[in-house]
């Protein structure tokens, strides 16, 4: 019997959980998906959570403190505040998701690829990359939608043009670094087709960056989603979103502070969501055996 | 010259312990040995034997991440008493160290030339003119042709058997009486090997420097040492002279070991293997760690540690059946 | 020996692979530097043999291997299959000799895709190669296991639970699946600790004549060579200096450098010790490969002629061919 034996023996057994489990069992983890699985039950059933109708003004109400008909107070129209942050979850998830989905799919296919062929298609990337890491992210969108024209589509095209090019630098080093791997190499010999080898042997073996940037990416996305709606450029008032909540209480930021600060804590705290899912999870898609 | 019968270096009862997990790996497990003025003694075992640890908890390098102990006698002070501080007018200057990978021992962005007077500075007490004459005298004694041209140069301008050259003129700077060797010839080719092999063995004759000269590959203990302790599984196994243990050994690993090295056997024909993969060391057997591999064991291996015990004439080994084994490869 | 058709040849192999130039190289009008990785490599394999490549780090003999697997496109030359000339035009002949020419790697660690599990590499092989029906897979992987002597248990793991000894027989397996002719082994056991290397080196003689393999053991290992080879060929800075029979070579080296190579092999024999380098010097860069005779600068044995003229590789007896001006003069000596 080996010590390992023993020492299982007079320790009373309890049930193993999955290595993978158990690293989702973290408060880190944990408080992240709380917020994210709040998040969206908040945003596909907002009508369920939101105490009054975010449009309806009530003038007999205007500019009131928060108090506990209306938790985070109300706007100069006497729209509550609550309701209103509450709806905005359903624009800026879908800001969060549609800003990057697609951005990240054209991003991995074209970095997998160049980094895979490399050749004259490679240094054209190269030069993109220097062109477009040059501008400010934020600069370049805007300047994308001020030719497009303002609202959510036009953003959601604008941030996709810029932003894939992030991606696809990043599946091409990953890559790159898989490719010293003896694997792809073998996955040559053995007379497989380069898109096998690219989509079923490498990519998988770089996604854990990719899954971590892609969630901070989406955090990221909510705070462009707000500022370009702060700048009148995003979703379009009367909507409700974060950012043109903060902007319709900016007037008022001295009489009116929970206006812009109810918002804004959203804004945070959504993002945290993001940031800690995708630490716990760039961990647990790591391959086992790997450090 | 020092009286060649006095141990300059006693290991004894000598265990590092990791703790990972909230388990204890034992990485070396109570060994014991001696090293003379001038001697070369090779520590040889398979990857995970704990033949490097061992030579890092004789250094001090091992218990930044474990716990070591026992004792280690350097000229009949225990060295494991010693705070790190103490141990630095005797770590680098009477006792020096040499990696398997110079390159990343040596500072990259320092020259060779300042890295040599470095530690002569540190260790001697020499002038700035003295510490650059002594500095190319140290690179010429190692090998390195046009020593004084060389020493403005930066490691990476180095081939991998110069840059071994040039650790080992570092760690002769201090003068040093002993020389530790980890697995020094590993990375190179077999014939830059033999002339680092050949260099050490002229330091050790010439210099009268002691070395333990850590290694995986029998043919470099066959060619370089005096005494050889075979390792397994964190203990020592087997110990003597290498014209005994390599021409009569005594425990069927050092056994398996020498067995399975393709010489002096019909080509092509199989090669005499030891079954199974070494033990992990969170999964140590309870008896002798060889057992489960060995085509002797019995129940008492299962059962029981085996002691190391001296063999009559200078050999030393830890098996149950050690006379038995004698038998066979005599006949 | 009877003479049979090679299976594979390779005839006056050249690969150099450009460094890049950096701006500061530009700028100083430096010349684009070229590591010359293989310099006219021609060779013979016979089917069934196991042809030994053996030299320094850095020699090519790697590269060799790779251009052999097609992982690299040679610049100049020509490998010919079954008498076939294997060009780039053809792509099923291409498929085909990527079937029948099989590689394995020397870093355990690094040449399994760590996110499949041992079935899912060996299916995948067999199905892209429809090597057996689909009903017929489960049944191909076992007997796979078999072969290469792993539990059946080892099918559902992933690679990080198995040990070094065994990822190599993993690898081994997944070489075989595909039934290939030539096996290309560079390293394969290098990494190995000497115990488990006598398994694998025992398993991959026993399935060579099992399954009447034809092997190229790339190692520079010289023991292990010896004793795997039928013959070797001994490469330094991209050309063979010698090639022949393995136990006459090893016995009587001709070429200088395969003398040095063999004496330099520490023996296990404490008895046999020499006492001064088998050779001074140290293999000159890939990038700066000397003019005339690789080797003249570290050879004792160096005339003018050496420093100027490029010894051809030829026969000095029908065991063996050397690229050396004074073979005969060294042998008759």
């Amino acid at each position: 019997m080996t010590q390992l034996d023993t020492l299982q023996a007079t320790t009373p057994q309890k049930k193993k959980l999955h290595p993978r489990v158990k690293a989702l069992l973290r408060p880190g983890f944990l408080l992240g998906f709380f917020i994210l699985s709040s998040s969206i039950l908040l945003a596909v059933f907002p009508w369920a959570f939101a105490p009054y109708d975010p449009n309806a003004f009530d003038f007999n109400a205007i500019q009131k403190s928060p108090s506990w008909a209306h938790p985070f107070g109300t706007d100069n129209l006497g729209r509550d505040t609550l309701s209103r942050v509450i709806w905005a979850y359903q624009v800026d998830m879908q800001i969060a998701f549609f800003a990057t989905f697609f951005a990240m799919v054209i991003g991995v296919v074209v970095g997998s690829l160049v980094a895979y062929h490399g050749g004259i298609a490679d240094v054209l990337f190269g030069r993109l990359v220097d062109v477009t890491i040059t501008f400010p992210f934020l600069v370049l969108v805007i300047a994308v939608v001020a030719v497009l024209g303002p609202g959510l589509t036009n953003m959601y095209v604008a941030v996709t043009l810029v932003q894939w090019v992030y991606y696809a630098r990043l599946t091409r080093a990953e890559i790159m670094t898989q490719m010293t791997s003896d694997y792809a190499s073998a996955g040559r010999v053995m007379g497989y087709s380069s898109t096998r080898i690219i989509f079923r042997h490498l990519l998988p073996n770089a996604t854990t960056p990719l899954i971590t940037y892609w969630m901070t990416d989406m955090a990221l996305a909510i705070l462009l989603g707000s500022s370009l709606g702060y700048l009148g450029l995003g979703a379009q008032p009367p909507q409700a979103e974060w950012g043109v909540l903060i902007a319709e209480g900016r007037n008022f930021i001295t009489t009116a502070w929970w206006m812009s600060l109810m918002p804004g804590i959203a804004i945070v705290v959504t993002g945290l969501g993001f940031s800690l899912v995708g630490d716990s999870l760039a961990d647990v898609l790591r391959p086992r055996g790997a450090s | 010259m020092t009286n060649q019968n006095e141990s300059l270096l006693q290991v004894r009862d000598l265990t590092t312990t990791f703790h990972s997990k909230g388990r204890a790996l034992r990485a070396v497990d109570g060994i014991s040995f001696d090293v003379r003025a001038g001697e070369v003694l090779g520590l040889v075992g398979e990857s995970g034997s704990g033949k490097s640890i061992s030579l890092r908890s004789i250094i001090g390098l091992a218990r930044d991440y474990g716990t070591v102990e026992g004792n280690v006698y350097w000229k009949g002070e225990d060295l494991l008493t010693r705070t790190d501080k103490q141990l630095q007018c005797v770590r680098g200057s009477q006792i020096s160290m040499i990696f398997q990978e110079p390159m990343t021992s040596l500072n990259p962005l320092l020259t060779v030339g300042l890295q040599i007077e470095e530690n002569l500075k540190a260790h001697t007490d020499l002038d700035r003119r003295a510490r650059k004459a002594r500095a190319i005298e140290l690179l010429d004694t190692v090998g390195i042709p046009s020593a004084s041209s060389r020493l403005k140069d930066f490691p990476h301008q180095f081939s991998g058997g110069m840059r071994q050259r040039v650790m080992i003129a570092i760690a002769l700077a201090s003068n040093p009486e002993l020389l530790l060797a980890d697995e020094p010839t590993t990375a190179l080719d077999v014939t830059i090997q033999d002339q680092i092999l050949q260099l050490l063995l002229s330091l050790a004759k010439n210099l009268n420097i002691a070395i333990v000269l850590v290694t995986h590959d029998l043919g470099v203990v066959a060619q370089t040492c005096d005494r050889v302790a075979v390792m397994y599984a964190g203990r020592l196994v087997e110990t003597g002279s290498v014209r005994d243990v390599l021409k009569r050994p005594q425990h069927p690993y050092t056994l398996g070991l020498l067995k399975s090295v393709p010489e002096n056997i019909p080509p092509r024909t199989p090669l005499y293997s030891v079954p199974g993969t070494p033990p992990a060391l969170d999964a140590l057997p309870k008896g002798c760690a060889f057992a489960p591999r060995c085509y002797k064991a019995e129940d008492v291996c299962l059962g029981s540690k085996p002691l190391l015990s001296q063999l009559g004439d200078g050999i030393s080994s830890a098996c149950h059946f050690t006379a038995d084994i004698r038998e066979e490869v005599l006949a | 020996m009877t003479y049979e058709a090679p299976v594979l040849e390779v005839e006056g192999l050249h690969l150099h692979f450009p460094l890049k130039r950096t701006l500061f190289d530009a700028i100083q009008r430096k010349e684009k530097r070229i590591v010359k990785a293989l310099n006219g490599v021609s060779l013979e394999v016979k089917r069934g043999e196991t042809l030994g490549i053996v030299g320094e780090s850095g020699c090519g003999k790697s590269t060799l291997a790779r251009c052999l697997a097609r992982l690299y496109e040679v610049d100049k030359g020509t490998i010919r299959y079954d008498g076939q000339e294997v060009a780039a035009k053809d792509a099923g002949a291409l498929r085909e000799y990527n079937r029948k020419v099989q590689m394995m790697f020397q870093d355990p660690y690094s040449s399994l895709n760590p996110r499949m599990t041992v079935r899912q590499v060996l299916a995948e092989a067999l199905r892209v190669h429809n090597m057996r029906p689909l009903e017929q897979i489960n049944d191909r992987i076992a007997e796979l296991l078999d072969l290469v002597r792993l539990p059946q248990d080892a099918a559902d793991k992933l690679p990080h639970e198995f040990s070094g000894g065994q990822r190599q027989r993993i690898a081994i397996a997944r070489a075989l699946s595909v039934e290939p002719e030539v096996l290309v082994a560079d390293e394969l056991v290098s990494a190995l600790d000497v115990s488990v290397q006598a398994q694998v080196v025992n398993l991959l003689l026993e399935l060579q004549d099992k399954l009447d393999l034809t092997i190229l053991f790339v190692a520079h290992d010289l023991r292990l060579v010896r004793h795997v080879s039928h013959r070797v060929a001994v490469i330094y800075l991209g050309t063979i200096v010698e090639i022949g029979d393995s136990e006459q070579l090893f016995n009587a080296p001709k070429h200088p450098y395969s003398k040095a190579l063999l004496a330099a092999a520490p023996s296990l024999d404490p008895d046999k010790r020499h006492t001064r380098p088998s050779i001074s010097g140290e293999l000159p860069s890939p990038l700066n490969v000397p003019k005339g005779c690789a080797f003249h600068a570290r050879c004792p044995h160096a005339s003018t002629q050496c420093q100027s003229e490029t010894p051809r590789l030829r026969a000095l007896d029908e065991l063996g061919n050397v690229a050396c001006h004074h073979a005969e003069a060294l042998l008759s000596a």
